[in-house]
């Protein structure tokens, strides 16, 4: 069986003292698709982080695919894709510049015809020549998923990847996600929103002061969840 | 090297589409350069020799500026945690952004050097070969220093007074022996500036080697 996109064991951090993750335990298979659910401040941003290898853990143990993180290689780091709370997106630049300087960064074969799919996808070909600053938030969000496709990563980090995406980009994002997920990609997701990650999550986890408080398996329910985030976040309030 | 090459393209194109960087350090080093001009009134006579400390005052001011933009771009858009997400070596984006300062203040200094020949009734144009070269090598080590800087000051909040307070300290010996070899170029010619010169190449190389070695430090966590 080959090693799981992420392992991690007890990963704490803290930021200027104040604990933000208390010993996260998490292990993510090819083909799953985990759904972080939280409050404000439960560490899913700073979890997704460590995860990209954007930040250290404090301690604990984080292996991505095998691999020791600490090390973090190169060859790592190319299968990774992240999005995070901005675009990573240089303002001055238009999107195609954009997804061409990342794909030299990540080396992107046959570069050219990816980002053309990717702006196709993505609904940004009339705007492809302009730059990133005219964009909309929506846009901005929508370049921001195409740059971290480009590489084809084998896992997917995405925090509140639906913010600011209309329901016809919801869509196609949520149709993406599921045909990854089927062709055997990771991806964990952080979002406020459980409606529209429900449909292409395997598992969901609370997160509650920097600790998985609660894990489903398999398709949410809503219910079930209202009643898990009830017991672990109001009930622990 | 193809990371730092497509940092080099990307911030270049980005300075040359913006010239925010060009616009402000043009303007600031010819303000400069008419101030420390003006505020010494030197006879013609007199003038040449005020030329290698102005031209330096003007290099180190306006590449503070110029050099500090080129990180504030990272900034924006989280896009240095871009880069860091990206399969390059740190030490490939520190190449990257230095030879991106290094043209940056080169072509600053393009502009600001026969200004300052103008100004100070200096004959630039038959010690041009070693004025170039001296430079040049004042302007690596600078680069080298303050990209390194910079990268630290970026990550603070009081990141305008951070840079300079973290820089000028350190890049003294530099700008002295940028200063004597720029007078000895124009006195006689590089060879009179032997020991400048050396003092210049070994910074250049300490501090490329030190920023290439520590960047990794300083940008990740």
């Amino acid at each position: 069986m080959s090693d799981p996109p992420i392992h991690a064991e007890g990963l704490v951090r803290a930021f200027a003292g104040t604990p933000v993750l208390a010993g996260v335990d998490l292990v993510v298979r090819g083909g799953e698709a985990v759904v972080l659910l939280g409050p404000n401040g439960a560490g899913k941003t700073t979890l997704l982080r460590i995860l990209a290898l954007l930040l250290r853990p404090g301690a604990g143990r984080l292996a991505l695919f095998g691999t020791d993180a600490g090390a973090a290689p190169p060859a790592l780091r190319r299968r990774i894709g992240y999005v995070g709370h901005e675009s990573l997106c240089y303002p001055d630049l238009t999107a195609a510049e954009n997804l061409a300087f990342y794909a030299r960064l990540f080396d992107v074969p046959d570069a050219a015809a990816r980002i053309a799919e990717l702006i196709g996808w993505a609904g940004l070909e009339a705007a492809a020549r302009r730059p990133v600053r005219a964009y909309s938030r929506g846009m901005a969000q929508r370049l921001a998923l195409a740059r971290a496709l480009l590489h084809g990563p084998d896992l997917l980090l995405l925090d509140e990847p639906f913010a600011g995406l209309d329901p016809e980009a919801v869509a196609a994002l949520q149709h993406r996600l599921g045909e990854l997920r089927a062709a055997g990609h990771a991806i964990v997701l952080t979002t406020h929103d459980l409606e529209r990650a429900a449909p292409v999550a395997t598992r969901l986890a609370i997160l509650h002061r920097g600790r998985v408080a609660w894990t489903q398996e398999g398709a949410p329910e809503p219910v079930v969840v209202a009643a898990a985030w009830q017991a672990v976040v109001v009930g622990r309030a | 090297m193809r990371g730092a090459l497509a940092i080099l393209a990307k911030d270049l194109r980005i300075e040359w589409r913006t010239r925010e960087s060009l616009a402000s350090v043009f303007v600031l080093g010819v303000l400069l350069l008419v101030v420390l001009t003006v505020a010494h009134d030197p006879t013609p006579e007199a003038a040449p020799a005020l030329a290698p400390a102005v031209l330096w005052v003007s290099f180190v001011f306006t590449g503070l500026a110029g050099i500090q933009r080129g990180f504030l771009l990272e900034r924006e858009n989280d896009c240095l945690a871009g880069l860091l997400t990206a399969p390059v070596d740190p030490a490939d984006i520190y190449a990257g952004k230095l030879a991106a300062n290094v043209i940056l203040l080169a072509v600053t200094q393009g502009v600001v050097v026969p200004l300052a020949g103008l100004f100070l009734h200096a004959d630039l144009w038959p010690v041009l070969p070693g004025l170039f070269a001296v430079l040049l090598l004042g302007n690596v080590g600078f680069a080298a220093l303050s990209t390194l800087f910079a990268a630290v000051a970026a990550r603070t909040r009081a990141r305008e007074t951070l840079l300079p307070l973290l820089l000028l300290p350190l890049a003294l010996p530099l700008l002295i022996a940028a200063v004597q070899a720029t007078e000895a170029v124009l006195a006689g010619g590089l060879g009179a500036a032997r020991e400048a010169v050396a003092v210049l190449l070994a910074f250049d190389v300490i501090f490329t080697v030190a920023g290439w070695l520590l960047f990794a430090y300083v940008v990740r966590d």
